[in-house]
């Protein structure tokens, strides 16, 4: 079996593809990437179809061991480095594919600058689907590994053998990463259920992302929010980015994890085009919310796949970084050069 | 859950929940013929194959659209719809007929007697009246395979507890408001427990892992111990074969 050998898990990294948003009636949550342009992007790098599961990286990233004879592979959503390890250990840049031989080790440690990031690997995973999908949802233990998060000795079984010589592809184009600007809104499906004046508060409001983040949603900080017409509702649906008010009156945001209904009113849903960039928030992150109509939020989404498609495009030669293969070349050519000398 | 206004609106409203889902809303309470709206037009949504259609999700009063923003625009799908909706009562598919074998009261229905003194009958009674109606599934939600099934007979409904418990079992039979469900897996819940079924609402080794889905119908079946525990132990040994009773039209 060809293999990714977690040697060291860092903190509990899932597989995640783009989810299995099409069960959702019956009580399954979508799950997938919280970045999905970062997955999308990191599989383009690796030749991969857009929705191939990677692992999704929070806080602190694994130590893997490669047992295959090559495998291609992609950071992207973090300018964390990936550390090579051999005899020395050297530094491959984040946003580009590299390419790594039978007993190397990787290495990603602390992902200060974002809340997720993906390790894509060309070809995927030879796992069985759930529903369709790779991703992984904890809470009843469906995709990926057994349901759950990876630890310490786990091995990912490798699609087939990929990894042929070619030219590395760097994505040099970050914009859509350094995105920046209030996250924009769509107000519903319960807007009615809140006070006009709590509406106002909510826009003109800063909020900071509580340490109650995780892939199920974001509680945040900021301007309390008064129902008008209590806190409960007949339970309805939920979708991704919706904008969760209970009792207390601090919003919560719903994430890809997300239950497929629930009892508390929503005053909106973030745009489909905004939610990636709630991924890579962390707690004590701040932010605010601008109102859009449906139209404009399908405007939006419009510009990000254009630019998505673009950043691809325009990929280009990758950085040279010392692999250990060229180092030892480069040692042995000054060492001649240097043998000459004096 | 509130139960605000008692007809369903005159005309569905259009909410609208960001530009990749769309909700459709008949009512905002727990009604039948409200949930009967909502089947209808998801029924008919399905079967219409409207492009970029992501998910259709029923809920109790209510039809979420989920949709490929990428594919398709909220106007298309709400335009769509808009043609799908009528006023006519018409009949609806056939769901099909689950009969779960249910151990009650005992350590796995420990609500069982709290229950009978809250609504003033014997705890014979109340698994009676619960295991003596077919119920619908109006919609699933809150865990994966979970069904809300109703309406329970009126004498057995009671609010939810007070104090949610932190951890209640998978297969637990359990009542709140004027519904019952089957917790399809472990987690924590505010519902009164009066059983458990072995049969597993969400089981991953079964493909697929859900069992029901809305406008399926159950009975809950009353069994001794022993029936219950011959069930389970085929259950945990990997025996994912249980299978609907039958399939005949609903109503």
């Amino acid at each position: 079996m060809t293999a990714l050998r977690i040697v060291s898990a860092g903190f509990a990294p899932t597989l995640q593809d783009l989810g299995r948003p099409h069960v959702q009636h019956l009580g399954v949550p979508p799950a997938g990437a919280l970045d999905p342009v970062a997955l999308r992007l990191a599989n383009a790098l690796v030749g991969n179809p857009p929705d191939t599961a990677a692992l999704e990286l929070r806080v602190m990233g694994p130590t893997i061991e490669i047992e295959a004879d090559a495998v291609r592979l992609a950071l992207v959503g973090s300018g964390a480095p990936v550390e090579v390890m051999g005899d020395r250990k050297v530094e491959a840049p984040s946003h580009q594919s590299i390419r790594l031989t039978r007993g190397r080790r990787l290495r990603i440690g602390s992902l200060a600058d974002t809340g997720v990031a993906y390790l894509a690997v060309e070809g995927g995973f030879a796992i069985e689907p759930v529903y369709g999908s790779l991703a992984t949802y904890t809470r009843a233990s469906i995709g990926g590994l057994d349901g759950r998060a990876l630890r310490d000795g786990d091995r990912l079984p490798l699609g087939p053998p990929q990894a042929a010589e070619r030219a590395e592809l760097r994505c040099a184009d970050l914009s859509w990463w350094r995105e920046s600007g209030p996250v924009r809104v769509v107000l519903g499906p319960q807007d009615d259920y809140f006070a006009p004046a709590s509406v106002a508060e909510f826009f003109a409001g800063e909020y900071r992302v509580t340490r109650e983040a995780d892939r199920m949603g974001m509680r945040l900080d900021g301007p309390v929010l008064a129902h008008a017409k209590g806190h409960d509702i007949v339970s309805d649906g939920i979708a991704t980015g919706a904008i969760q008010v209970p009792g207390n009156g601090r919003p919560i945001v719903l994430l890809a994890d997300h239950q497929t209904t629930g009892g508390y009113p929503k005053l909106g849903t973030v745009i489909s085009a905004d939610v990636p960039r709630l991924g890579r928030l962390r707690p004590g992150d701040a932010l605010r919310f601008a109102e859009v109509t449906v139209e404009a939020a399908e405007a939006a989404r419009q510009v990000l796949e254009e630019r998505v498609a673009r950043v691809i495009e325009r990929f280009g030669p990758a950085e040279p970084w010392l692999d250990e293969d060229a180092l030892y070349r480069r040692n042995l050519v000054s060492g001649i050069v240097g043998s000459g000398e004096g | 859950m509130s139960q605000t206004s008692p007809q369903p609106y005159p005309a569905p409203r259009f909410l609208s929940a960001g530009d990749a889902a769309l909700v459709v809303e008949f009512g905002d309470t727990v009604d039948p013929a409200v949930n009967h709206r909502v089947m209808r037009l998801g029924e008919a949504a399905r079967a219409a194959g409207i492009a970029g259609l992501v998910d259709l999700v029923p809920t109790l009063r209510s039809l979420m659209v989920h949709y490929d923003p990428t594919a398709t625009t909220r106007r298309a799908v709400e335009g769509s719809l808009r043609e799908l909706i009528t006023d006519a009562g018409g009949t609806r598919a056939a769901g099909r007929l689950w009969e779960f074998p249910t151990l009650y009261g005992e350590e796995v229905g420990p609500d069982l007697e709290d229950v009978a003194k809250r609504t003033g009958l014997t705890p014979e009674r109340v698994v009676e009246l619960h295991a003596g109606v077919e119920y619908e599934a109006f919609m699933m939600g809150f865990m994966p395979g979970l069904a809300y099934l109703g309406i329970i007979p009126p004498e057995l409904e009671l609010p939810r507890r007070s104090e949610p418990r932190v951890r209640v079992p998978m297969g637990s039979v359990a009542i709140a408001t004027n519904l019952t469900n089957v917790y399809s897996l472990e987690s924590p819940g505010g519902w009164h427990l009066l059983g458990r079924t072995p049969v597993a609402l969400f089981d991953i080794r079964r493909d697929p892992p859900v069992l029901l889905t809305a406008g399926d119908r159950v009975r809950f079946v009353p069994v001794g111990r022993d029936a219950y525990d011959d069930l389970r132990l085929r259950v945990e040994a990997g025996d994912t074969g249980f299978a609907p009773v039958g399939t005949e039209a609903a109503r």
